[in-house]
Order: C-alpha cells, then sequence, then structure tokens
C-alpha cells in the first residue's frame, strides 16, 4: 500500500511557485534599473489595451501607463502583497485610466447598454425557442484556412466594436488570463456584473468569428 | 428505497445560448448543469454552439501581447531614473 506517493504529488501541487514579479520587484528597490524595465514590459501590452478602454488617443493611453508605473514605483512600500502585483497595478491603472477619460470628455455613445443583448440574434430560434437557423459545423484547420493573422484582425475588431467594461472584461479575462474575482476587483465591478459582461463579450466575439467564416467557402 | 432520476427538465435552444458562458465557468447549479449536459447531449447545433465557444475562447486567448518598444523601455528607464532621485 502506497499512500506516499499521493500525498507527495499533493504538497507537490499546493506549493506556491514564488511569482516572479515579486523577485523583479525586490531587485528594483535595490536599485536595478534592468529589473524595473523586465517588469514593466511583462505588463504592458495588457495595461495599454486595458488604458485603451478608457481613453480615445494612444498617446493617452501611453501617458496614463507611464504615469501608473511613476504612481507604483512612489507607492512601492505601500504594496503588501495581498493580492497579486498584477492586479495592484491593474486597478492603479483603471483609476488614472478613469480620471484620463472624463478629462478627455470621450463620446457617451459607446456607454454600456443597461437592457438585455441576446446572445444570438433571436431571428435565429423559431417561436417555440429551438434553432431554426443553427450554427454551422466549424472547421478544424480554422486557423490554416482562414489565416492566423485574419482571425487575430478579426477579434480584434470586434474587442473594439464592444462597450468599454464588456471589453475590459474580456481581454482581463480571456486574452490576459486573470480570475473573475481579480477583474471584479481591478474593474470594481460585482461578480453578477463581471458574469453578464463576460458572456456578452464572449458571445460576440463567437458571433464575429462565425462571419468571418461565413465569408469563407467551405 | 430508490431514486430514479427523472429526465431533467426541458430547456429551450434560446435558454442553452445565455447559459453557455456560466457553463463553460462552472458557476451553474447541479441541477442547471445536468440540464445543459443533458440537452448538449441530444441537441447537435446546441453542441455545434458550445464547441465554437469554445473555440473561440482558445483563439483569444492566443492573442500575443505586443513586445515593448526600445523607444518606449528608454521612456521606462528615465521614469525610474526620476524616481531614483526622488528619495
Ligand atoms: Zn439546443
Amino acid at each position: 500500500m502506497s499512500i506516499h506517493a499521493p500525498r507527495l504529488r499533493w504538497a507537490r501541487r499546493h506549493t506556491t511557485p514564488v511569482d516572479p514579479d515579486l523577485r523583479l520587484l525586490e531587485r528594483l528597490r535595490d536599485g536595478d534599473e534592468e529589473a524595473f524595465v523586465t517588469l514593466v514590459s511583462r505588463h504592458h501590452d495588457p495595461m495599454l489595451r486595458l488604458a485603451r478602454t478608457f481613453v480615445h488617443s494612444h498617446a493617452v493611453a501611453e501617458e496614463v501607463v507611464q504615469d501608473t508605473w511613476l504612481g507604483v514605483l512612489r507607492g512601492i512600500e505601500r504594496f503588501e502583497g495581498r493580492s497579486s502585483l498584477r492586479t495592484w497595478l491593474l486597478a492603479i491603472l483603471v483609476n488614472r485610466a478613469r480620471t484620463a477619460g472624463a478629462r478627455e470628455a470621450r463620446s457617451v455613445a459607446n456607454s454600456d447598454s443597461p437592457e438585455f443583448v441576446a446572445a444570438v440574434d433571436a431571428g435565429r430560434f423559431q417561436s417555440s425557442g429551438a434553432w431554426s437557423s443553427p450554427p454551422e459545423h466549424w472547421v478544424d484547420d480554422l486557423e490554416e484556412r482562414i489565416g492566423a493573422q485574419a482571425l487575430r484582425a478579426q477579434i480584434l475588431a470586434a474587442l473594439a466594436e464592444m462597450p468599454e467594461r464588456q471589453r475590459a472584461v474580456v481581454m482581463l479575462r480571456d486574452v490576459d488570463g486573470l480570475r473573475a474575482d481579480e477583474v471584479c476587483q481591478v474593474l470594481d465591478l460585482s461578480a453578477a456584473n463581471e458574469r453578464v459582461l463576460l458572456h456578452r463579450g464572449r458571445s460576440r466575439l463567437r458571433q464575429a468569428l462565425e462571419d468571418e467564416m461565413g465569408a469563407v467557402p467551405a | 428505497m430508490r431514486f430514479f432520476r427523472r429526465p431533467p427538465a426541458h430547456i429551450w435552444c434560446q435558454q442553452v445560448v445565455e447559459m453557455v458562458s456560466d457553463y463553460l465557468e462552472g458557476t451553474l447549479p447541479a441541477t442547471e448543469r445536468r440540464r445543459l449536459d443533458h440537452h448538449f447531449s441530444v441537441c447537435p447545433p446546441c453542441a455545434t454552439y458550445l464547441a465554437q465557444m469554445r473555440e473561440t475562447l482558445r483563439l483569444t486567448g492566443a492573442l500575443v501581447p505586443e513586445d515593448l518598444s526600445p523607444e518606449m523601455e528608454q521612456e521606462f528607464s528615465e521614469i525610474y531614473r526620476r524616481w531614483r532621485t526622488e528619495g
């Protein structure tokens, strides 16, 4: 009877790996400039994309990101490690981006609509609720057929058309891999709202890809 | 005493597509989850829809972050140096 092997696996799985961010944080506190640049580059793209959901101009978004990092450096002693560094960073960024966005006075046309938006157009169902125009099978070699670049462009275009909070939720969850609770913390959302926004956003992305498939001969 | 599990109550495709996200998130109550499992096993279009949603998530997750440009690296180095001289 071997009870040791399972126990060993158990212990291993629950060992928390050292967050590479925390090592970099230590080094930058000690004056290591390279550690800072490495840390920045690990988070720059998600931060810039998130900033862009609140402000129109790329230049302003870049300023928001730089401003966030300066704020992070100045407040580094206040980081207590209760959340991950990434969650902490993104929450600071959202605060600043909201302020900058308000200053930029972006149009309200892109605001989230409170009313129900169907995941699939109601016209594709019979009045009974069964499919009348069901989704077609997607081919397995989707990426080869359509091309990774075209798919990427399609996804980015669909993201760009989403209302800001929806886009922010989908990017943080599905592109950047944050957990639901981290997204709630970063964007100051309730769990229920996060789920609704994610659901609508994912449904739109699926529809965008379906449209793209439809344009390709089978 | 024996329990016989009744077949899950009927659910329409139009309701299913509104529950797919929660289904994938694993946040549905067990009874709802069973209803959907059952529906996917008897409704090929909804099974296709679910597969498409999974594929959508995979493709979205495969977007590669852009690298930091050398100019941006330079700017961040300057931000760091500014901070070092502040203290
Ligand atoms: Zn169905």
